[in-house]
């Protein structure tokens, strides 16, 4: 495939030409590690494209593998292409176990002061400078190795500042046992956090559980729009599963914007505006 | 020679009258300890069904995760804050009408204080991991502030209550009749910390008391003004405040003077207290009410026009959902009844009787309660994406511990007083030595409040 020359941010990558590519997504940040790798940052990703050239995909628990390289994860949603169906929050809540209320992405369907019209899904932006982090009184909320925002539900007091800090509603809260659970006993870690615990805060883990090997975010996957990417900053690369982006491009050429920048969260989600539309309530 | 012996006949009946709630206490006390504790009991059912079942009882979600539990906890310490605050600030300023409320308005602070720290372990989704603020604690976060103001200043109370008993716990300790059991004689004794009034004793209980009336101030300022940190470090429309510290002291004050009216009557009448507490210390106590009342009001004017006056959105839906929104009733109820009405009662000159000043006083009390729902429930289901505001929940294991925490106030008052005299006996003695004139007006007033 030849990349159009009204689409710079596209990267070509070494194995797309095939179109039944989207059976295999689960792949696709595989490929995202390897165009990353012909890109220059090279000698980052190669450790990951190794480790599942070798593992077995078999071995849940990845051991015996080599450290990961570190990332800095970034999510990019192309509000021109939403069309607000809701697919990937249930796709979330589905393999999360979460119970209806719990949106860690929720599809908000708001009218803008220009009037017009828009889906925004809100996920955990995963601040650089997140407040949720700052007010935990005792290091529940955490920043992981790569600058995801984890809660660890073993630690987690309940007290919910966290939630009264955060400024995008992303936190939620177990007010009851949980009534969904996942069919076999699992043992819930600050990655993959199901089932949730009564009394502990739970949110979007941007799927770490998945991306860190190489897979793709629940509602990437069930986007059936293709609006969700995510990727790497450092390797400069993003896929939504069927294309692969050089982001900085991408996101300066569309005009990436996040959300109440003013604040200075610095969050790790970005958004495309392309209706026009005013995002600045 | 007259003289002294009616001086010792008074002193003798002040005596009886502080010991009183010890020795008979009157045959409401049973009756009306019972209907309190059974109060208290159904907090605890509620709070054991909590437990089990979740916070999701007390009526909360994820669109109003804050709610009557921060409201309580604000509102509690608040009043304490303000029983601590009086008896230090008379104290310091030597007003010598103080000596008979102090006892009251420190064991308030201190029950009012256990009662509020309570709601910030009951608001917790996990309270069995409280302990994780001791060996894990974020210095960053408001809460690990609270956490040490708030025990700090517990401490501090306790001693501030217990420095001018000591003469008192010693004269209890001598006049321990023969019906007494030993664990009165040892509790007596060791309380009374071998006291024995010599003037080096005297000189550094004078010194301790006062050094403690200077430090209670600035810690009690340093407990409210976390506690409102702990809202106004967030983003929040309606939280992130700056002038949220400063309100919220003035709003404890008000609310703490305005209990310990309200206290000081209730006990006064229960007690046959009228000798010694007249209507010129609930002048007294309204008037410095009436003062922090107007302080409030004027941070609240202050505040919302701020918040309203540039119309950014969010600060602005705040203001009109209290000015003219879904909060509107229970936002003038408040005005009205928490500070106009409660304002005219004290400063009118014909609302001048005890029984109106109490009323300023009681809706003054319940009037915070009330603006302290409304500090917590609009920002914590405002909107801060889109614009669907979140619901809130009066469910009945909220209201059982609410009231059975507003009950457990004048228990726990109840109980402490079988133990300690009610009146700062030695400090009476002391100020009445001091200053003849005075205390002669005051018993002048004292009898105007009693007609
Ligand atoms: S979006 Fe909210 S929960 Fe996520 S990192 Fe930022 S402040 Fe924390
Ligand atoms: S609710 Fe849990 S994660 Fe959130 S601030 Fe409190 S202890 Fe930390």
């Amino acid at each position: 495939m030849t990349v159009p020359p009204d689409r710079v941010d596209l990267v070509e990558l070494p194995q797309a030409e095939d179109p039944a590519r989207r059976m295999s997504r689960r792949q696709a940040l595989l490929a995202l590690a390897a165009a990353g790798s012909a890109l220059a940052a090279g000698p980052l990703l190669a450790p990951l494209v190794q480790v599942h050239g070798e593992s077995d995909p078999a071995d849940p628990t990845h051991a015996g593998e080599t450290p990961l390289p570190p990332r800095r994860w970034a999510m990019v949603i192309d509000l021109r292409r939403c069309d607000g169906c809701k697919k990937c929050t249930e796709a979330c809540q589905a393999k999360h176990y979460l119970p209806p209320e719990q949106e860690w992405i929720k599809v908000y369907t708001v009218r803008d002061r220009t009037g017009v019209e828009v889906n925004i899904p809100r996920l955990c932006m995963h601040c650089e400078d997140a407040p949720c982090v700052r007010v935990c009184p005792v290091t529940a909320t955490f920043v992981d190795r790569d600058g995801l925002v984890l809660v660890d539900q073993d630690k987690c007091i309940g007290c919910r500042l966290c939630m009264a800090a955060c400024p995008y509603e992303a936190r939620y809260f177990n007010w009851t046992e949980p009534k969904v659970k996942p069919p076999l006993p699992t043992k819930a870690t600050p990655e993959y956090p199901s089932p949730q615990q009564r009394g502990t805060v739970g949110k979007c883990v941007l799927c770490v559980h998945n991306i860190k090997y190489g897979e793709l975010p629940y509602c990437l996957e069930a986007c059936t729009m293709d609006a969700i990417y995510v990727g790497d900053l450092d390797a400069d690369v993003a896929t939504n599963g069927t294309e692969t982006v050089r982001l900085s491009t991408f996101l300066s050429e569309n005009n990436a914007i996040r959300l109440k920048e003013e604040l200075n969260t610095k969050p790790r989600v970005w958004y495309i505006p392309g209706h026009g539309e005013d995002l600045g309530w | 020679m007259v003289a002294a012996v009616r001086e010792s006949r008074d002193a003798v009946a002040l005596q009886e009258a502080a010991f009183r709630p010890m020795h008979a206490p009157g045959r409401w006390f049973w009756p009306l300890f019972l209907v309190l504790g059974a109060l208290v009991a159904l907090a605890a059912v509620g709070y054991g069904y909590q437990l089990l079942s979740g916070l999701w009882v007390a009526g909360y979600n994820d669109t109003a995760f804050y709610g009557i539990y921060e409201a309580n906890l604000v509102a509690f310490i608040g009043v304490s804050y303000g029983g601590a605050l009086v008896s230090a600030v008379l104290r310091l300023t030597n007003a010598r009408w103080r000596a008979p409320v102090t006892r009251m308005a420190e064991g308030m602070a201190l029950v009012s204080l256990l009662v509020g720290a309570a709601f910030a372990i009951i608001h917790l989704g996990r309270p069995e991991r409280i302990w994780l603020l001791i060996v894990s604690p974020q210095a960053a976060s408001p809460i690990v502030w609270d956490a040490i103001a708030i025990t700090t200043y517990l401490v501090a109370t306790l001693i501030f209550l217990y420095l001018p008993l000591i003469p008192d716990m010693a004269f209890a300790r001598d006049r321990l009749g023969p019906s007494a059991n030993r664990l009165q004689r040892v509790f007596y004794r060791l309380a009374a910390a071998g006291w024995q009034g010599t003037p080096a004793q005297r000189r550094s209980l004078n010194w301790s008391v006062g050094a403690m009336a200077v430090l209670i101030i600035p810690l009690a300022i340093t407990v409210h003004s976390v506690l409102a940190w702990a809202f106004s470090m967030t983003s929040r429309p309606g939280w992130h405040s700056t002038i949220f510290g400063p309100y919220f002291v003035i709003g404890a004050l008000y609310s703490g003077v305005a209990l310990v009216i309200v206290v000081v009557a209730a006990f006064r009448k229960a007690y046959r207290l009228e000798p010694y507490i007249g209507l010129g210390h609930f002048v007294s106590l309204a008037r410095i009410m009436a003062v922090l009342g107007a302080v409030y009001l004027y941070f609240t004017f202050s505040e919302l026009l701020t918040a309203a006056y540039t119309a950014s959105h969010e600060e602005a839906s705040i203001v009109a959902v209290l000015l003219e929104g879904s909060w509107a009733p229970l936002f003038w109820t408040f005005m009205v009844g928490g500070i106009f009405v409660p304002l005219a009662l004290s400063l009118a000159p014909a609302t001048r009787k005890v029984r109106y000043l109490v009323l300023a006083g009681l809706l003054a009390v319940v009037g915070m309660w009330l603006k302290r729902m409304l500090i917590t429930l609009p920002p914590a289901t405002a909107p801060l994406i889109g614009d669907v505001w979140g619901t809130v929940q009066l469910t009945w294991v909220a209201i059982a511990l609410t009231l059975g925490a507003t009950a457990a106030i004048p228990l726990g008052l109840m109980i402490l007083f079988r133990f300690v005299p009610i009146l700062a006996l030695h400090e009476m003695e002391e100020v009445d030595a001091e200053g003849a004139p005075e205390s002669a007006h005051d018993r002048a007033v004292a009898v105007e409040g009693v007609l």
